[in-house]
């Protein structure tokens, strides 16, 4: 999976989360819990679909590091090298 | 024979408008069905029946608006009621979308002699087929029903695409005016009447924050738990010891709730809030919790909820979380008489038996009616509330 198919996975799962901010106007850096308004039970939603589909399972221990899109992408794919 | 009437779904609401009705004449009602569904300034809601019998009829039509109280059905009680005209018994297989479905296209099985009336334009379908079709913008009459009496069922819509379109709509069914109107009527009323005291005491979360990383480390994501889930039931198992908390000041007096139904204030993307119930909420265990709370969430947000979980609640609680403000004193919605708040987690200095620890804590907060109960007793129920949080094995 190259890292435009995951940017299209995150993009699609954004969009389902928070389906009135355009994923495209959020900058790789900005926070995204700010970006997309969500909170813990949305940021869990997030990781449970990553795992369904990706089948990557992001400890609970990590979730502070991937605070923006970008932390969130290139976390992704070392996990997918791995 | 019982009238099903508009149901006053809170203090604020005056009239609703009815969308729907998921029965139909002669069909069987049981206790807890959802019989219709009324729009109202917090959305669509489902109304339950609240007695078992048969549909009878009709009073009013799809459209209507009326007010709280009106009836707007007849549902006899027990089976095969003695009122109405009683449609003819359903021919099982038979081409019960004859109304509907096109005239060429031939039943499948041999028609028996009775043809079932449906109402002319309806098609036949089960509540969740009629929403898969509506999420999915299919027309039913398209499709041939494979459930009792040739209804439409989920599985026949399998082969329906999901229509890309309309992003969920921002709030299906809101009109976020309209919320921001009966918000502003209860909470009015509340600071009209309710004489309200506050409270405020800070946690010490350090053990439940251990034990939630430690259970969740291993599990995979769909069966973790979220904080939110140990807060709502310790507060649950705390209000066991303090009934004053839990209930309704109406007619100049306080009626204890008979059970523990934990309202739970969920904001509504794009503004609003509504505050359904977790019914029983301190007989369920961190993972029932969780899963009501995570299905909530998502009716909230899809504009399902049901009749019961807007009437029902004893008590509201108010979780900030993680982006919230360090503390937040709520007010209460009438005719309850209490909210407990809880605020961002933040670790603080704290006095431990060996020194100074810096611990996670969380401002918990209480605004109570002092009709009913006075601070001493409300300082008495945060403090049972940490307590309880200081043994999460034990939730």
């Amino acid at each position: 999976m190259t890292a435009s198919d995951i940017r299209a996975v995150l993009a699609e799962e954004f969009r389902r989360i928070a389906p009135e901010i355009a994923f495209d106007d959020v900058a790789p850096d900005d926070d995204l819990r700010d970006a997309f308004d969500i909170d813990s039970m949305d940021f869990l939603n997030l990781v449970i679909a990553l795992h369904q589909r990706l089948g990557i399972d992001i400890p609970e221990s990590d979730y502070a590091r991937l605070g923006t899109l970008r932390a969130l992408a290139d976390y992704l794919e070392a996990a997918e090298a791995a | 024979m019982g009238e099903f009437r508009m149901p006053s779904l809170g203090a604020d609401m005056e009239a609703g408008t009815l969308v729907e009705w998921l029965k139909q004449p002669g069909d069987a009602v049981a206790r807890g069905d959802v019989v219709a569904v009324v729009e109202t300034q917090k959305g669509a809601i489902e109304i339950e029946a609240f007695e078992s019998g048969t549909f009878a009829r009709a009073l009013i039509e799809p459209g209507t608006t009326v007010p709280v109280g009106t009836p707007l059905a007849i549902i006899d009680a027990g089976a095969g009621g003695d009122a109405a005209p009683a449609p003819a018994p359903e021919p099982v297989g038979a081409a019960t979308r004859a109304g509907a479905a096109p005239p060429s296209e031939p039943p499948a099985i041999p028609s028996p002699s009775v043809a079932t009336p449906v109402p002319a334009g309806r098609v036949r379908a089960s509540p969740a087929a009629r929403r898969l079709a509506e999420t999915r913008g299919v027309d039913l009459a398209t499709l041939r029903g494979s459930g009792p009496g040739g209804a439409v069922i989920s599985t026949d819509l399998a082969g329906t695409a999901e229509t890309v379109a309309p992003p969920a709509r921002p709030a299906a069914g809101f009109d976020l005016a309209e919320m921001r109107k009966a918000i502003a009527a209860a909470m009015a009323r509340s600071k009209r009447e309710i004489p309200h005291y506050y409270l405020e005491t800070r946690l010490d979360l350090a053990a439940a924050a251990d034990w939630l990383s430690a259970t969740n480390a291993a599990r995979p994501p769909a069966e973790r738990l979220l904080l939110a889930a140990l807060l709502h039931k310790a507060v649950a198992l705390a209000l066991r010891k303090f009934p004053a908390f839990n209930g309704f000041y109406e007619d100049g007096k306080f009626r204890p709730g008979a059970a523990i139904h934990l309202g739970s204030a969920i904001a509504i993307r794009g503004g609003g809030l509504m505050a359904p119930a977790i019914h029983d909420a301190d007989t369920l265990s961190l993972d029932a919790m969780m899963a009501c709370l995570r299905d909530l969430v998502a009716r909230v947000r899809a504009g399902r909820i049901r009749g019961s979980e807007m009437m029902d609640p004893t008590i509201t609680v108010t979780n900030l979380g993680e982006r919230g403000a360090d503390a937040v004193f709520g007010v209460i919605y009438p005719p309850q008489v209490a909210i407990v708040g809880f605020g961002r987690p933040a670790p603080q200095l704290w006095p431990a038996p060996h020194g100074i620890e810096t611990r996670l804590t969380v401002s918990a907060t209480l605004a109570g009616d002092h009709r009913v109960s006075d601070g001493i007793a409300g300082a008495r129920l945060l403090d049972e509330i940490g307590r309880l949080l200081q043994e999460p094995d034990k939730l």
